[in-house]
């Protein structure tokens, strides 16, 4: 069968509509480039009535939320999740990598959790801090007038504190915190851990007259019909479509490779459409990858020619090298102190926490280098499947009887609701080069495809981390009057999350000023070939313990007034 | 060339066309929705993929319990959580048809409500020669009392089948009660609709012995403003 060719060439091909890829599209349209698209799921907007799960109740389906088919639950807006069908992965013996996939226009940013922290000055230095990983090629100061951009351009509420490595910025001002909120804050403040307003992607304000403003259902994970949360569909690729940009979107199609000529240089992509399993190829000047960070590494590995033959951009060896998630350990705190709860209110805020504690450790005195932050929920939410479970487990507690049935249910119900408060530490892990993602030869996706295979273990250091965060959690816990809930101890690497469970996995082509010793330039650039770049999370040097969004979001948007000088310039 | 018949549906051209054309999802007037802080949700729907939907309705059509078992779900969850007024019971929360399609939905389940049910007509039967949904409730209760005690110290896949059905049963009824319309009204949730959240009421607060840090609260959102459009100075002070 032929490849078919599109005949028309455009100025940039990005590959993904997440937030790497949104923003590089928001730019590149805006500065008047021709933009092609492509997504491998179909197209997503929140506002369509077929797909939304936004305000609907348990009982308009039939497994009342349960999640069967979404990992997340069924109301979770990701079609896909840490297995998609006729995608597989495999991985190396005795090591483990669970891999989020979220087939759909916007990716992941259709239902992630909108907390937005800027990475500080010392998270881009880490070896100089502590000896540990690499250095990134910029500093702070290079990223500071883009995150600010990033601020204004899509929103975020939040304050601004003066905390030397949680940098201020331009906030919209955060909702008042809950009940529960309030708890957290007496119990982590009596052991001297800070706890700030929350500092999330949603619109507390009117930003423009484009977007709504929140209405406080407490669901952005199932996507905001009015665009008061960040999705990069609804914020930036249909903000750049209506702007009058040439932007032509591509969708169920799954990028196989990067295409070349006898130069080296990229002449565009080929993927394979799902809707008809055949192949196409569409020419492009310049190449962005965004298609996730092991999505991009599995992409340049496999496009392998004459020129590249060890994949593309990988003269290094490094690509797929360095993967590595943000930690995490979880926990739950049960206080008699919230039980009986006035149900006369609404509480359900926004979709994530009011407040929330940023790291505050002295890593000269601690067994591990590197920080976490803590995330708080609970609260009166909307039940779902799974509501009501168990709840002899409380009864143990306050030493009531166990076990029954009839009127006393009702009791329990009502005693317990809005009683507990959970805890997420996440943290960072150190990049490795032992940790890593390659090309799985004897395995292909249903299109064909060469899948990933994953090789990543955690540390003594992570699982360090994870035990000061289990031993936080407790503390906080009996500051608020409240038991502690299942303790996993040293037989289970107290909670530490399995890799790739955070859904934060960054570093697979990381950047640098040696060719060397990285895949890309300070610019997102492959120091291979000057025509492709990456805008994913896989440049990162290494992770924070803050999430990456943000961070993506900026690099994408430097990486874009890069690109358009650069063309400019016709030097690519 | 590429082909563009068999592509028109993955291809959405960006200039001049309303994202939401390319679905034909128009609003009555045929204009295409426009985003505003109106929010609705259209309940001929419920979020389903394509995938997913076809799934479901492969659900619907099959059938996990019998006639017979379906009426001793029914009376059994009654038992389980009488029906009070005025939110009633399980039968008006459509429990044992959530527990039909629950069943179905995680096959890993059938097993023990299967095996449950039965060791419930046979207990009965021997018991008092009377299937369990026939047996007068002084009798069905004689039964649920020697089931309803799960060990707290032992891991419940490990006592018996009966002891794991009830288990199991009890948190299916409950759960299926307080997910429906009429157990979400008598658990007095308030959520799920569009509002403008402005804190906690202070008598709830006071309940609770806690209080807002007027400092913290000075830098929270002013719903009065929530609509004026964000403007800040240069070093990031909200003037709006």
């Amino acid at each position: 069968m032929q490849i078919k060719e599109s005949s028309e060439v455009y100025d940039v091909i990005i590959v993904g509509s997440g937030a790497g890829g949104g923003m590089a599209t928001k730019q590149l349209a805006d500065a008047g480039y021709n933009v092609a698209v492509v997504e491998a799921g179909p197209f997503f907007d929140p506002a369509d009535p077929q797909t939304m799960t936004q305000l609907k109740w348990p009982y308009e389906s039939p497994r009342r939320g349960a999640g069967t088919t979404r990992a997340f639950g069924e109301w979770d807006q990701s079609w896909g999740d840490w297995q998609v069908d006729g995608e597989p992965y495999t991985h190396e013996e005795g090591t483990t990598f669970k891999w989020w996939r979220a087939r759909m226009l916007g990716g992941r940013t259709n239902h992630w959790g909108r907390i937005s922290l800027r990475f500080g000055p010392k998270d881009f230095k880490g070896k100089t801090r502590d000896g540990h990983g690499e250095d990134w090629p910029i500093g702070y100061d290079d990223v500071k007038p883009y995150y600010d951009k990033v601020d204004k351009l899509i929103g975020v509420f939040g304050t601004n504190e003066g905390r030397e490595n949680d940098p201020d910025g331009f906030f919209l001002p955060p909702p008042k915190p809950r009940l529960h909120e309030l708890f957290y804050i007496k119990g982590a403040k009596k052991s001297g851990i800070p706890v700030i307003p929350g500092r999330l992607s949603m619109l507390t304000k009117r930003i423009n007259n484009e977007r709504g403003v929140c209405f406080y259902c407490g669901q952005c994970g199932r996507s905001c019909q009015v665009y008061a949360d960040f999705s990069a569909g609804s914020c930036l690729i249909f903000p750049a479509q209506k702007s009058g940009g040439r932007v032509k979107l591509f969708v169920n199609s799954m990028v196989r490779e990067i295409t070349t000529n006898e130069e080296g240089k990229a002449t565009g992509v080929s993927y394979i459409s799902k809707d008809d399993r055949k192949e196409y190829k569409l020419k492009g000047k310049v190449v962005v990858l965004a298609a996730s960070a092991c999505s991009s590494a599995r992409i340049l590995l496999n496009s392998k020619s004459k020129q590249h033959p060890n994949g593309l951009g990988n003269s290094s060896d490094l690509v797929g090298k360095y993967l590595h998630d943000s930690t995490g350990s979880s926990g739950a705190a049960f206080v008699p102190d919230l039980m009986n709860r006035d149900v006369t209110y609404n509480e359900d805020g926004v979709g994530g926490m009011h407040v929330y504690s940023p790291w505050w450790g002295d890593h000269s005195k601690l067994d591990f280098p590197r920080g976490y932050h803590i995330e708080v929920w609970g609260g009166m939410s909307q039940p779902n499947y799974g509501f009501g479970f168990d709840q002899d487990n409380f009864n143990k507690l306050l030493g009531l009887p166990t076990g029954g049935y009839g009127d006393k249910l009702r009791d329990e119900v009502k005693r317990y609701y809005g009683a507990v408060i959970g805890f997420g530490g996440r943290g960072e892990g150190l990049a490795r080069k032992e940790n890593y993602c390659e090309i799985d030869e004897t395995t292909v996706d249903d299109y064909g495809i060469p899948v990933l295979k994953f090789n990543y273990k955690w540390s003594d250091i992570e699982v360090r981390q994870a035990k000061h965060m289990q031993d936080t959690f407790e503390e906080i816990t009996h500051n608020m009057g409240g038991t502690y809930l299942n303790k996993p101890g040293k037989d289970r690497d107290y909670g530490l999350h399995a890799p790739g469970e955070i859904i934060h996995e960054v570093g697979t082509t990381r950047m640098g000023n040696d060719p060397k010793t990285s895949v890309t330039n300070k610019f997102n650039q492959l120091h291979d070939v000057d025509n492709v770049f990456i805008v994913d999370a896989g440049p990162f040097v290494s992770q924070a313990d803050k999430n990456c969004t943000w961070t993506i979001l900026a690099l994408s948007w430097r990486a874009s007034d890069y690109i358009i000088e650069q063309l400019k310039q016709q030097n690519i | 060339m590429m082909d563009r018949r068999k592509s028109i549906q993955t291809m959405i051209l960006g200039a001049g066309a309303s994202a939401l054309a390319f679905h034909g999802c128009k609003t009555e007037g045929g204009e295409a929705a426009a985003p505003e802080t109106v929010a609705t949700t259209d309940k001929k729907y419920y979020g389903r993929t394509p995938q997913e939907a076809e799934r479901d309705a492969k659900l619907r059509e099959e059938q996990l319990f019998n006639e017979h078992e379906m009426e001793t779900i029914a009376v059994l969850s009654t038992v389980i959580l009488p029906p009070k007024e005025p939110h009633g019971g399980p039968l008006e929360a459509d429990v044992p048809e959530f527990i039909e399609f629950i069943g179905k939905d995680m096959p890993q389940m059938q097993n023990t409500l299967l095996g449950g049910l039965m060791w419930l007509d046979h207990k009965s039967n021997t018991d008092y020669e009377v299937e369990f949904k026939s047996a007068s409730l002084e009798q069905q209760k004689e039964i649920l009392d020697q089931i309803c005690n799960q060990d707290m110290e032992v891991s419940l896949d490990d006592q018996p089948l009966e002891i794991q059905f009830f288990a199991l049963m009890r948190n299916l009824v409950v759960t299926g009660y307080y997910t429906s319309k009429v157990g979400i009204a008598d658990l007095g949730y308030k959520g799920n609709s569009p509002n403008v959240w402005d804190g906690v009421p202070d008598d709830v607060l006071k309940k609770h012995g806690v209080e807002y840090d007027p400092e913290w609260i000075a830098k929270c959102v002013d719903q009065s403003k929530r609509n004026e459009i964000a403007v800040w100075d240069e070093e990031g002070n909200l003037l709006t």
